[in-house]
């Protein structure tokens, strides 16, 4: 509660009190956890509560997962009988009568639906009946491995499928059909097919090797699925962005660019009325104007030349300072914040050269006469022809 | 009696305008939500279809931060140099109409604008002077983008596009400064393009593509033309939208401070 910022909390609270008709500061004390909350809004809590307040899925009770698959040999026993159990039992039994789900619900904390959803689906998948696949899920038998029968999903890791291999004489001999997804080290990207019939080359020796049969416990038609985990419901409903102030564009954004829009023409209709954009003599190859003048924005250049060395101002400054540079601004800045008090160096460096280019530009246009020499523009008047026609210091 | 007649005509003109604006043809200009439409009425909802349902939605995000809504925030100066350009493109056009880029003709056909063209000048000084208020507004968005910061991650890539609209910006000015073919055209492009020549090792190479020979000639005035009015406002308008579009995707404006 205590990280939304003031003003935010303020206007939830003035927008809830209108809503409801009581007083702005009876919300703000309910809001800020000082009183207790009015009776008809539990919904409309800020979202931070509203997260804090969704059950907790407890993942502790819940089904075994893929990583919890057993990796020492006798866990892969009690996982290779589980499994012969299940593959026995076949699916004729799996609505399994009567369950009080309200009660094991209870038990394990999470609620009623979605734990008969999750025992049901187990319980088709696998081939138990649902009473023992819940027993299970409530820790009253040990847990069982995941089903095997199953086959895997193209993305199920291989890695945790039990390697049989060691335990080759623990294991009845029924074990040996299990499918070979589970049978064997499949590659990792075999398809459920694929596995099923092994492709001749490579890896696939080991499982060629032994007797394969199909899965007989999985019916016809039974889309079978591992539960790889569950994930807290936390985890996943965490609110992670601050919460930011945020107005409609439309008509708040819309609105002033549209008059700014209205502003720029009106400007610019009124200067072109006023003003009268130059047009000299027809151009002459033969009479060079004294002096000769780029376009302003250049003029700062040009300043530069009559200073330097032409490859050093003419090329140089511009093509590394003027474009290099500038691009390489955010790769060369690397100080991470954006307020002035901490980036005073920047903008130093940025100010000084924006003042100096100004400078250079100001002196190229107004101070700048015949032959490029230094000038007075109220003794010489000005020689710049886009601005001589309306600026008139005499 | 003046008053009913004027009554009449005022239920006339309401009965006409609601059956026009609640017509297919209204409908289907219109899309939900538009506050055009017929029954509109103010709710967050709408407000949201405003944008959602609306070609703007590929500029505007639904809602935005509400300090950059303030106006003296951005100056809403990258809005004015891409008004400025859209500004710019529509003189251009109309421009474009009496303009044939040759020596011989140049320099006569925008001497006629101003004398036999109705609103001619006037359209030659907005395109003339708009381009200088571009030039300014690019330069000042620039700085009002670097006094805040704006450039630091993720939105790096967008100055680098923004520094390359600036030159786009520049070339464009000074492609349209010879158009008029006049001596303040041909000398403040001799100039510039000198100072291209001083470019090492193959300077004179880069002066002679520009100028499509080894001085400004009759033949310049085609290249430039061409330049101006096709080539580099269509490389502009793909940048702009790339820099449109990283705005939205780095995240909107940046700040606040």
């Amino acid at each position: 509660m205590s990280d939304i910022p003031e003003h935010l909390l303020r206007r939830s609270a003035e927008a809830k009190a209108k809503a409801l008709g009581i007083p702005v500061e009876q919300v703000l004390a309910e809001m800020t956890g000082e009183a207790p909350v009015t009776a008809m809004d539990a919904g409309d809590q800020p979202k931070v509560e509203t997260v804090e307040a969704v059950p907790q899925t407890p993942a502790e009770t819940s089904m075994p997962v893929a990583q919890d698959a057993p990796q020492t040999d006798a866990a892969v026993e009690v996982a290779a009988e589980e499994q012969a159990e299940a593959t026995a039992a076949g699916p004729a039994d799996g609505a399994g009568g009567e369950i009080d789900y309200e009660a094991a619900a209870a038990k394990a904390g999470m609620p009623a639906s979605l734990l008969q959803r999750s025992v049901e689906a187990k319980a088709k998948a696998s081939g138990a009946s649902a009473a023992q696949v819940l027993a299970e899920m409530l820790g009253e038998e040990a847990p069982s491995a995941p089903p095997a029968t199953a086959p895997a999903p193209e993305s199920a890791p291989a890695a945790s499928t039990p390697e049989p291999e060691p335990t080759a004489d623990a294991v009845s001999a029924d074990v040996i059909d299990m499918p070979p997804a589970a049978a064997a080290p499949a590659p990792a990207t075999s398809a459920p097919a694929a596995s099923a019939q092994p492709p001749a080359t490579g890896g696939a020796t080991a499982v060629a090797a032994r007797p394969i049969a199909q899965p007989e416990a999985v019916p016809e038609g039974v889309r079978t699925q591992r539960l790889l985990t569950v994930v807290k419901a936390n985890a996943i409903q965490q609110v992670k962005a601050e919460p930011t102030d945020k107005v409609s564009t439309w008509p708040h954004l819309m609105i002033m660019e549209f008059a700014v829009l209205l502003g720029v023409t009106a400007l610019l209709i009124v200067l072109s009325v006023i003003l009268q954009a130059p047009l000299l003599e027809s151009a002459n190859f033969t009479a060079t104007p004294n002096p000769s003048k780029a376009p302003w924005y250049f003029l700062g250049l040009q300043e530069l030349l009559s200073y330097f060395d032409p490859q050093i101002a003419g090329v140089t400054v511009p093509t590394i300072i003027g474009l290099v540079g500038f691009m390489a601004i955010p790769y060369v800045d690397k100080n991470p914040s954006n307020k002035p008090s901490d980036r005073k160096f920047a903008i130093f460096m940025y100010t000084f050269f924006m003042m100096g280019s100004a400078t250079l530009t100001i002196l190229g246009v107004l101070f700048r006469g015949p032959g490029f020499n230094f000038t007075y523009p109220w003794v010489d008047g000005i020689f710049f022809d886009d601005l001589k026609d309306w600026v008139n210091f005499e | 009696m003046a008053n009913g007649i004027v009554d009449k005509v005022k239920e006339q003109a309401t009965s006409i305008w609601g059956k026009v604006h609640g017509s297919q043809v209204a409908e289907s200009i219109l899309r939900p939500g538009s506050p055009f439409k017929k029954g509109y009425s103010d709710t967050p909802r709408n407000r949201s279809y405003v944008i959602m349902n609306n070609v703007l939605y590929h500029l505007h995000p639904v809602k935005v931060k509400r300090h950059g809504v303030r106006l003296s925030y951005t100056l809403c100066l990258g809005g004015i140099s891409f008004f400025l350009f859209i500004l710019l493109t529509i003189t251009g056009i109309f421009l474009m109409f009496y303009y044939a880029p040759t020596a011989e003709a140049a320099y006569v056909d925008v001497e006629a604008l101003s004398t036999s063209v109705a609103f001619g000048s006037l359209v030659r000084n907005m395109h003339r002077w708009g381009a200088h208020l571009m030039v300014l507004s690019v330069f000042l968005h620039m700085s009002r983008v670097f006094y805040h910061g704006a450039y630091k991650p993720p939105r790096e890539f967008n100055w680098v596009v923004g520094v390359i609209l600036l030159l786009l910006t520049l070339l464009l000015s000074f492609t349209g400064y010879l158009l008029p073919w006049d001596q303040l055209a041909l000398w403040a492009v001799t100039v510039g393009t000198n100072m291209a020549g001083f470019v090492p090792v193959f300077g004179d190479q880069v002066k002679f593509a520009l100028l499509g020979s080894v001085e400004v000639t009759g033949d310049t005035i085609l290249r430039w033309y061409v330049l101006h009015v096709l080539a580099f406002p269509f490389i502009i308008v793909i940048f702009m939208a790339v820099h449109f579009w990283r705005v939205r995707k780095d995240g909107g404006i940046s700040g606040p401070l």
